[in-house]
């Protein structure tokens, strides 16, 4: 039966969450779910095809993080990435640098190693949600092994000196770790300028499948692989290599090296900053992630985070949702409901205002229709919020 | 569009609210459905002897929540789980266990009603445009225009009247509360669960304190205060008779229930029973069963339901537990405090009026009024 507060109007603006197959990766793939169904490491013509499909993937991979096919580790995603940099480097007496914003696929691996004698430093990020390099720099010690930070912030955008944080690791002879999840797909990548050793990607957050992402490892750096039990991925990733998803990633990857070069980007920003305008004009409304100027950090093209006084984000997420309209609040997912956002209250926000934040993130195929819809249908919400007004005026600090 | 007609149902993943959520969705009623995140269960677990599984069965459990996900997505309504654990801690949590340290036996479940349960829900549902809730309540409410108030009834199925944890609800609360169950036994909201499909129609209901698994409070008490970082006060003292014999000592008033029996420490040749227990000496009195009997009692922090305020001595049936028969009793304005407190003269002396719990006044079946045990 449908549900008759249900609207068939989606507007879906959720990207950083995950996002649809792009129609061209479902056709990518189509063909490795019956026809070219072969194990890839099988020697037969069935597990060739496989085999050939995989190797073309990695090729737009190298092109896509611009390395060498053999520092292409496919694996299931962001977390195994993360968990595979953190867990393939780290023992017993090593320090650890990483920040307080990052994903919680950084920061539980890092608890998990402090409990096993890994000293861990977590780098508070300046209130624009930017790292500053001289943290790290003031962070090392003469045993730090790693530095793990991520490239673009998964609830803010705001993109992280990655550069500049390579070459303060380059300098002190540390290996460094890229979470680039959240930047796949929004900034061009190169490992060489990055002066990354390891990088992880995901494939579902760039229109590509769940469940598949990638791995930058550079050349001679001694990670240990997480999971045992065969020779695939040159060792580095034991298990049967998931060709249709391989297949989509690399599609993907595809795609968005074309999009990152013609434009789409710019077209994007462009809607998000009507957007961002649009919602701030409203009364008792603000920018997480801006400097000290009120200007925003530099940040992914598609994203906006944005507080709004005497409401809860958790309630305004559920009115838009009704509406028809997928946002989100803070990012931690406790048993389906949402938390003050750690990312926020890293960066100085209380915790009040933590919860009042509605995360934005646009799909690369957002609508100036999208946009006109949800700024027509935001201040309704907004203003029922306040009548209601469960957070109390003056609780604010 | 619908919006006005929009009913939120606050879904627990049990059998009650789940037919409550499958009911409104059949009448064709626009259904949201809520469940409020009341507490982690996984907080304590493992600390002090607290289970480090939660049974099933549990509120707030990951298991419930999965549950009543299940059973909005086989209606096809919408739902959401809302966070209230703050508020629950802050409004529920704190003051229970304020209270046990007082040495009194706090209900829990009244102050979650009063406080999250409706006005909370209430709040988040008219905040995504519904304009009211429905709980799988065993209760009924109904408006009556000759006193132009809403009156709280007790429900058909007398073996889960709920009213006793309902007496603080407000004329407001009431006008946009749905009670759906009021009218059905326990076996037919099984059989309506199992007409439609619900797989969880033979679930257990859930008896126990929702945030205490296994019941034990005083391992809660214990863990909660160490979480917390507060020491648990030393109210070690006396064991006396109703005469002030001393008869021994006891570890702590946090022990003790008034009509305990097990568990005194002391030896008699008949059974002795908790008296009274005083937070400022530490002294806890004990005596016959007989002893325990009072006529009088006396109820603050109140809140009347059919009536808008007493006025002149009343004569009502009295519940001073969820499981007690209600008690014919003169009740009457308290002469020390005639605003805010109410005195009650029972015509049989009832055993065990317990500090901490609720009265709760009944005009027949309705609801006239409740307050807490002073």
């Amino acid at each position: 039966m449908a549900p008759a507060s249900q609207r068939p109007v989606r507007v879906y603006m959720d990207a950083n969450a995950t996002t649809p197959l792009l129609p061209q990766v479902v056709e990518a793939m189509h063909p490795f779910w019956t026809e070219h169904f072969g194990n890839a490491s099988s020697i037969h013509l069935d597990g060739q095809q496989g085999r050939a499909a995989v190797d073309r993937a990695r090729q737009t991979l190298a092109a896509f993080f611009r390395c060498h096919e053999a520092e292409v580790v496919f694996n299931s995603g962001g977390t195994e990435g993360d968990n595979t940099a953190l867990f393939g480097l780290l023992r017993s007496g090593d320090h650890f640098i990483t920040t307080a914003i990052e994903h919680s696929a950084i920061l539980q691996p890092a608890q998990r190693l402090a409990e096993r004698g890994v000293e861990t430093t977590l780098v508070a990020p300046l209130p624009s949600g930017l790292i500053d390099p001289a943290s790290i720099l003031a962070a090392l010690r003469p045993n730090t092994r790693l530095i793990s930070v991520m490239l673009a912030n998964n609830e803010t955008g705001v993109l992280q000196p990655v550069e500049e944080i390579g070459r303060i690791a380059d300098d002190a002879g540390v290996f460094f770790h890229i979470d680039a999840v959240q930047g796949a797909g929004k900034v061009p990548f190169d490992v060489s300028r990055f002066g990354c050793h390891l990088l992880s990607i995901s494939a579902h957050k760039m229109h590509g499948p769940k469940g598949v992402g990638a791995l930058y490892v550079r050349r001679g750096t001694p990670v240990e692989s997480l999971l045992v039990g065969g020779s695939h991925e040159r060792r580095r990733r034991a298990g049967t290599e998931n060709v249709p998803g391989i297949v989509g990633l690399g599609k993907a990857a595809e795609l968005a090296m074309r999009s990152l070069a013609d434009g789409t980007m710019d077209r994007l920003a462009a809607l998000r900053d009507r957007l961002e305008a649009g919602v701030l004009a409203l009364s008792g409304t603000g920018l997480n992630g801006a400097l000290a100027d009120g200007q925003p950090a530099p940040r992914a093209a598609n994203t906006t985070n944005i507080w709004f006084d005497h409401l809860e984000g958790e309630a305004l997420v559920i009115a838009l949702d009704l509406k028809g309209i997928a946002v989100s609040g803070g990012s931690a997912c406790h048993s389906g409901a949402t938390e003050p956002s750690h990312v926020l209250m890293a960066m100085g926000v209380d915790k009040t205002r933590a919860r009042a934040s509605l995360r934005f993130s646009l799909l690369k195929t957002a609508t100036d229709a999208e946009v006109g819809y949800v700024l027509r249908a935001l201040p309704e919400a907004v203003e029922r919020l306040r009548a209601i007004s469960p957070v109390e005026a003056g609780t604010l600090g | 569009m619908n919006r006005p007609s929009t009913i939120a149902v606050a879904m627990s993943g049990g059998v009650d609210s789940s037919t409550v959520a499958a009911l409104l969705a059949q009448s064709g009623a626009a259904v949201v459905g809520l469940t409020l995140q009341l507490w982690d269960q996984t907080r304590l677990a493992g600390k002090h002897g607290i289970p480090e599984a939660p049974k099933a069965g549990r509120c707030c459990s990951l298991d419930d929540v999965y549950d009543a996900r299940r059973v909005a997505e086989h209606l096809g309504i919408p739902y959401y789980v809302v966070n209230q654990e703050e508020r629950f801690e802050q409004d529920v949590v704190r003051p229970f266990v304020d209270e046990y340290l007082a040495g009194r036996t706090p209900i829990p479940c009244s102050l979650c009603n009063n406080h999250l349960k409706f006005d909370q829900l209430l709040k988040t549902a008219r905040s995504i445009g519904a304009e009211r809730i429905a709980t799988g309540h065993y209760a009924i409410n109904e408006y009556d225009p000759a006193r132009g108030r809403w009156i709280l009834k007790r429900p058909a199925d007398r073996a889960k009247d709920q009213t006793y944890f309902l007496f603080g609800l407000t004329q407001d609360q009431l006008a946009h509360t749905l009670f759906p169950l009021g009218n059905l036994t326990k076996p037919e909201v099984r059989t309506a669960a199992r007409d439609r499909g619900l797989s969880l129609a033979e679930k257990p209901d859930s008896q126990e304190i929702c945030f205490i698994p296994g019941g034990d409070y005083k391992q809660f008490l214990s863990a909660y205060l160490e979480e917390q970082g507060r020491p648990m006060p030393d109210s070690a003292g006396e064991l006396v008779t109703s005469s002030g014999e001393v008869l021994g000592h006891h570890d702590g008033i946090t022990g003790f229930t008034v009509g305990q029996r097990k568990g005194l420490g002391v030896a008699s040749p008949t059974p002795l029973y908790v008296l009274q227990i005083d937070p400022a000496s530490h002294r806890v009195s004990v005596g016959a069963d007989a002893e325990l009997a009072t006529r009088e009692l006396r109820a603050g922090r109140l809140n009347w339901i059919s009536i808008p305020v007493l006025t002149a001595p009343t004569r009502v049936q009295i519940k001073i537990r969820h499981r007690h028969e209600p008690a014919w009793a003169t009740l009457e304005p308290d002469p020390a405090s005639p605003c805010d407190s109410v005195r009650a003269t029972f015509d049989e002396p009832q055993r065990a009026v317990t500090p901490g719990q609720s009265a709760v006044f009944y005009d027949g079946d309705e609801v006239l009024g409740g307050g807490w045990i002073r």
